[in-house]
């Protein structure tokens, strides 16, 4: 963090990733929240990158802008009423509270942590490691996770599958 | 000493050495750290230096591809093409820019003004940011990324929710329809893309771009032991880059225009330019992991690595133009079907089979003498048989084909006539 270039990088994208986080809660428009919170996650991505962690920053790229964004479209699409706008809501008051709480718990957790500073460079390239340990250390969960993507791939195709139609006549 | 020689010595490691831009630029960087300036406004001046040069060639490419493209098809299809503005239609590029700024900037009514602006931009940028990972030459690469091949698809990926803002805010019905149709083939073919691409990764063992061709540069091209997948990725391309035989997206005759109906101007030129960018970036992708990127056998001695890398582009690219003059649309269930019944399975097999090659050939510490010979064969035949094996399987490639009911235009009350019993459709 001692680089001039790293830190301008760091607040810019912390402004970027906070700044649209906010977006996403205060937009009127539900679509607009989902373009704010794409905007979030590529901040993220931002973040990954000035931690020296290019790979989880790219497979963020991947999966949370291009595949999950577009998840949260087709839902919001596909839904009755969940395109118009965000409705009123007669929780605001409990929701605020709830949140200035929680905020007040991360802050305090944050604040009283004695932080370990890591006393070793960043790796130089982390997408072999992470293969590795993918497939020698966290081999069981890793086919656990792929399974349990089948079996909900699976699932849907049988839940939208439609029934054979009748020949006339 | 042959000139050319002399011509090296004089030129090696000075900041004229033009045959890689990366020289002067390198050059200037190191200058101004000798002024006292830090290491990051150094980089800042050699990045922004890269990305302007990167843009300049962009949009005078896209200019001159306009011409080259229309042309060809035209002399393709027994047409003139365009032969007024200037000599030969030469100009002709230069007056639909010109025509595109000066148009009035249309915004429908009840649109999404923010948005439907900020669309084309959203397409646009992500696109320019591909060619900052290619090496064009031996120090001329913007972004040398470990991840390269995968930052090359999450760039893909970003481009979909911008289609669908640009289709949504456009407040028309077949502009929202284009883009759901878009969208579709483009995560169908996405698939398609990261399996064709693990499998030249998985030769190299490094997802560096700049690796991938020297490792190409040591043993050879990838196009020789993986020509399944080079053809995969280039069907996958056409989709991508919204091309014949795949230009569902812009479909005039079901969806008008797609998801930039709307579009008019500028803001249309933004979604053309993308799109022909991203053409060129497919085509890149194709030159740099298949086809030994800037190297050519030794030529890049003599030539410049930028101009051997161009030229192979533009040439990948002319088979696109190619296809565009030759091959009719396909139907968007057809091309939904030939991704996910066709080519995922092959893709799938294929990266199985590169996989255990690999595992095979390191395992056994064999020479790659040894083993890309073999390997290249093996791979060969068996995209053929996988190739014809699974299209007759699933029932074509026998010259016949049963009509099949029209189901969803049945759905919706049409009138469906069955062909009568017996009779088959043949081709």
């Amino acid at each position: 963090m001692d680089d001039t270039g790293v830190v301008i990088a760091f607040w810019a994208l912390s402004l970027m990733t906070i700044g649209s986080a906010l977006g996403v809660v205060a937009a009127r428009n539900i679509i607009h929240a989902v373009v704010f919170l794409v905007a979030s996650f590529l901040g993220l991505a931002g973040l990954y990158v000035t931690l020296s962690a290019d790979f989880i920053a790219v497979a963020q790229m991947l999966i949370y802008v291009g595949a999950i964004s577009i998840l949260l479209l087709f839902a919001i699409v596909l839904t009755p009423r969940g395109s118009r706008d965000n409705a009123e809501g007669f929780l605001r008051l409990p929701a605020l509270a709830l949140g200035i709480l929680v905020a007040a718990a991360l802050i305090f957790a944050a604040l009283d942590t004695e932080w370990a500073i890591a006393d070793r460079e960043g790796f130089d390239e982390t997408a072999s490691l992470i293969g590795d340990a993918l497939l020698d250390k966290y081999a069981l969960p890793f086919e656990i996770a792929s399974v349990l993507l089948l079996v909900a791939v699976v699932g849907s195709i049988v839940l939208v599958r439609p029934e054979p139609i009748e020949e006339d006549e | 000493m042959n000139p050319v020689e002399i011509l090296s010595v004089l030129l090696e490691g000075e900041w004229y050495d033009f045959r890689d831009l990366g020289n002067p630029i390198g050059e200037l960087a190191d200058q101004i750290k000798d002024w006292g300036a830090p290491e990051w406004v150094a980089y800042l001046v050699s990045t922004l230096l890269g990305s302007v040069g990167i843009l300049l060639w962009a949009i005078l490419s896209v200019l001159a591809f306009i011409w080259i493209e229309r042309r060809v098809v035209a002399l393709m299809q027994n047409r003139k093409g365009p032969n007024r503005v200037g000599p030969a239609g030469l100009l002709q590029p230069v007056a639909d820019a010109l025509k595109l700024l000066m148009k009035e900037a249309i915004t429908t009514t009840g649109s999404d003004r923010i948005l439907f602006w900020a669309a084309p931009i959203i397409i646009f940028v992500p696109t320019l940011a591909i060619f900052a990972i290619f090496p064009w030459g031996e120090n001329m690469i913007l972004a040398d990324l470990n991840v390269g091949v995968l930052f090359l698809l999450a760039i893909a990926g970003i481009n979909t929710p911008a289609v669908f803002l640009a289709g949504w805010s456009s407040n028309n019905k077949y502009a929202l329809l284009g883009a759901m149709r878009t969208i579709g083939m483009l995560i169908s073919y996405e698939i398609i893309q990261v399996l064709a691409l693990l499998a030249p990764v998985l030769f190299v063992g490094s997802m560096r771009m700049a690796d991938i061709v020297s490792w190409q540069h040591d043993n050879v091209w990838i196009i020789l032991i993986q020509p399944l997948g080079l053809l995969a990725y280039i069907i996958a391309g056409a989709v991508e880059m919204n091309r014949s035989p795949a230009d569902n997206a812009e479909a005039e005759s079901e969806i008008v225009a797609g998801y930039h109906t709307e579009y008019g101007g500028i803001k249309f030129g933004f979604f053309y330019q993308g799109e022909y960018l991203a053409g060129f970036a497919i085509a890149a992708v194709i030159v740099t992991l298949y086809m030994g990127g800037w190297r050519l056998f030794g030529l890049e001695e003599w030539i410049p690595g930028w101009i051997i890398f161009l030229g192979k582009m533009y040439a990948v690219f002319f088979i696109y133009i190619w296809s565009r003059g030759t091959l009719p649309r396909l139907r968007i269930d057809q091309l939904m079907g030939f991704a996910w019944k066709f080519l995922l399975p092959l893709t799938i097999v294929n990266v199985l089979i590169v996989g255990m090659e690999v595992l095979i050939w390191r395992e056994n510490e064999l020479s790659a003498g040894e083993a890309l010979p073999a390997i290249a064969v093996i791979n060969l035949l068996l995209g053929l048989v996988l190739f014809a094996g699974w299209a007759r399987f699933l029932g074509h490639g026998r010259g016949t084909q049963a009509a099949s009911g029209a189901v969803l235009t049945q759905e919706i009350g049409a009138v469906f006539f069955k062909p009568a019993t017996g009779t088959e459709m043949t081709n």
